[in-house]
């Protein structure tokens, strides 16, 4: 069984990503029916709770939700008073008020989620806080390589650009760990958290070195804003460098899988063709994403209230 | 991970707490029954050719396989066989807030217009077929739909009826009967076990008790 709450990759264990991979697998398959929508969450409700933008997660989230049968409500900042100044615990208690069974959360400070879920009887999903982690997406991450791969164990995994400011790396990275995978960073050295390999993970400056005999690479999102903050000096040179395309690709393993987590900045880390065909494996990532979130959702939410649970 | 049955280590930790009260069928009763039954389901249906079998996870997909073996060998058929969990479907679940774990489902062609004949090891309450059905629907609108059971233990909360049954065990309420011993090849022996009242699991999920 799993925790109340799933707010990050770093407190679960392997058993619990395995379940989480497992039920997900069942799951694919609800997607793949004509009628792609079962009862089990009937009379359930989930709040997606956004304090920051987000259409592709919300709507995973959204759409797993419905294949449940629960009642998803969306509450983003535009459309809400949180605008007006009203505290992030004060909207979060409010919403617990009506009993939702559970609450997916996104925030752009790090540790939002785990204070929300501190403050709330419902289970708190979280869907990205800050720098910190972003653990459905590292779920979706593994569940797309077991797919492909038929393991985890034993894979070398490469993660590509910003380390310093990505959630999806660090989820990935305590979730590729914990599966029992090597694996290696690739960045400018202004991009890799110092001290970042007491992890267990291996930091290259060097695409090539890091690319050697991978059988994941995964291509992180470059922030164009970060470009002010002049961690890299131009996106040409980025592109040239640490920019992912078939010449480089060669590097790794003749069979290597190409991710990421969306959306691409098409020509800056991956190369166009790339982002639109095998090795990549984009589109199953997202689809996966439904899936994985229907996993998550029927383990936490509705379960019986806190106080009921050892 | 895949598992299709309840193993031996399963059926072991589930009479864990319950003592065994013994053997109700063996391996050897058990292919009497579903020699017996699949006589009885050729008897009643002429357009064998649409047949689909349908077992329901754990322990009715090696009886789901053996008994579309024995159709096999009686009437020359070859009779497609699915698998279908009906976790997702079940009454009981949401409103305990236990979230067993999911087993397979394969459904290899459409049900519309099919006799759909559901396997299930152990008849109890109804409530399994109840959601099998449901889940049934979702795949499409079989011309018929059909229920085997190699037990049938009583004990029925809902209007359910069994049309084919292996054979009739009164049981007490508290008690658990579980079909055991099967491995994912479908010669090895099952035999099906009567365990006493005694402490459930705690995820409640008897195999075969499922009802």
């Amino acid at each position: 069984m799993i925790g109340r709450d799933l707010l990050g990759i770093e407190d679960l264990e392997r058993s619990e990503i395995e379940l989480i991979l497992d039920t997900a697998e069942r799951m694919q398959e609800v997607g793949r029916r004509e009628v792609k929508k079962v009862p089990t969450l009937r009379g359930r409700t989930i709040v997606n709770l956004f304090f920051e933008p987000s259409t592709r997660t919300r709507t995973s989230f959204e759409i797993a939700g419905k294949r449940l049968s629960a009642d998803v409500v969306n509450f983003s900042s535009g459309g809400s008073s949180l605008k007006k100044a009203e505290s992030i615990l004060d909207t979060a208690k409010t919403l617990d008020a009506m009993d939702p069974d559970a609450v997916v959360v996104r925030h752009s400070v790090a540790g939002v989620p785990r204070q929300i879920a501190d403050a709330l009887e419902a289970p708190v999903i979280n869907a990205g806080d800050g720098a910190h982690e972003h653990p459905t997406q590292a779920l979706l991450d593994l569940l797309t390589v077991r797919e492909e791969k038929e393991r985890i164990d034993g894979l070398t995994v490469t993660i590509v650009g910003d380390i310093l400011h990505s959630r999806v790396a660090r989820s990935n990275i305590y979730g590729f760990l914990k599966m029992g995978a090597e694996v290696r960073l690739a960045a400018p050295p202004t991009m890799i958290p110092p001290g970042v390999e007491a992890l267990g993970v291996k930091a290259f400056t060097s695409l090539r070195e890091a690319l050697e005999g991978a059988d994941v690479v995964m291509v992180l999102r470059i922030q164009q804003e970060r470009l002010q903050d002049a961690f890299f000096p131009s996106i040409r040179e980025y592109a040239a460098t640490f920019g992912v395309d078939r010449a480089k690709l060669r590097y790794a393993k003749d069979d290597a899988i190409v991710m990421h987590p969306g959306p691409v900045n098409r020509g800056v880390e991956l190369s166009h063709d790339l982002a639109d065909h095998r090795p990549s494996v984009i589109l199953d990532q997202v689809r996966n994403g439904v899936a994985l979130r229907m996993a998550v959702l029927y383990l936490l939410a509705g379960r019986a209230p806190k106080e009921d649970q050892p | 991970m895949a598992q299709d049955s309840p193993s031996q280590s399963e059926a072991a930790e589930a009479s864990a707490g319950s003592q065994t009260r013994g053997v109700v069928l063996e391996d050897a009763a058990i292919r009497r029954s579903l020699t017996r039954i699949a006589h009885e389901i050729v008897e009643r249906h002429d357009d064998l050719a649409s047949l689909y079998l349908v077992g329901i996870p754990n322990g009715g997909v090696p009886l789901a396989r053996r008994l579309a073996r024995n159709l096999g060998e009686i009437a020359d058929v070859e009779v497609v066989v699915g698998v279908l969990d009906t976790t997702l479907y079940r009454d009981d679940r949401a409103s305990r807030g236990t979230r067993p774990p999911l087993r397979r489902t394969e459904m290899p062609s459409a049900v519309d217009d099919r006799i759909v004949v559901l396997v299930d090891d152990v008849a109890h309450t109804g409530r399994t077929i109840r959601a099998a059905m449901d889940a049934l629907m979702d795949f499409g609108r079989p011309r018929s739909v059909e229920v085997v059971a190699l037990v049938d233990r009583g004990h029925r909360e809902l209007p359910i009826r069994i049309d084919y049954v292996g054979k009739n065990i009164p049981t007490r309420r508290a008690e658990t009967v579980v079909l055991r011993g099967i491995e994912d090849d479908p010669e090895s022996p099952l035999e099906v076990v009567l365990l006493s009242a005694g402490a459930h699991r705690e995820d409640d999920r008897e195999d075969g008790e499922g009802a």
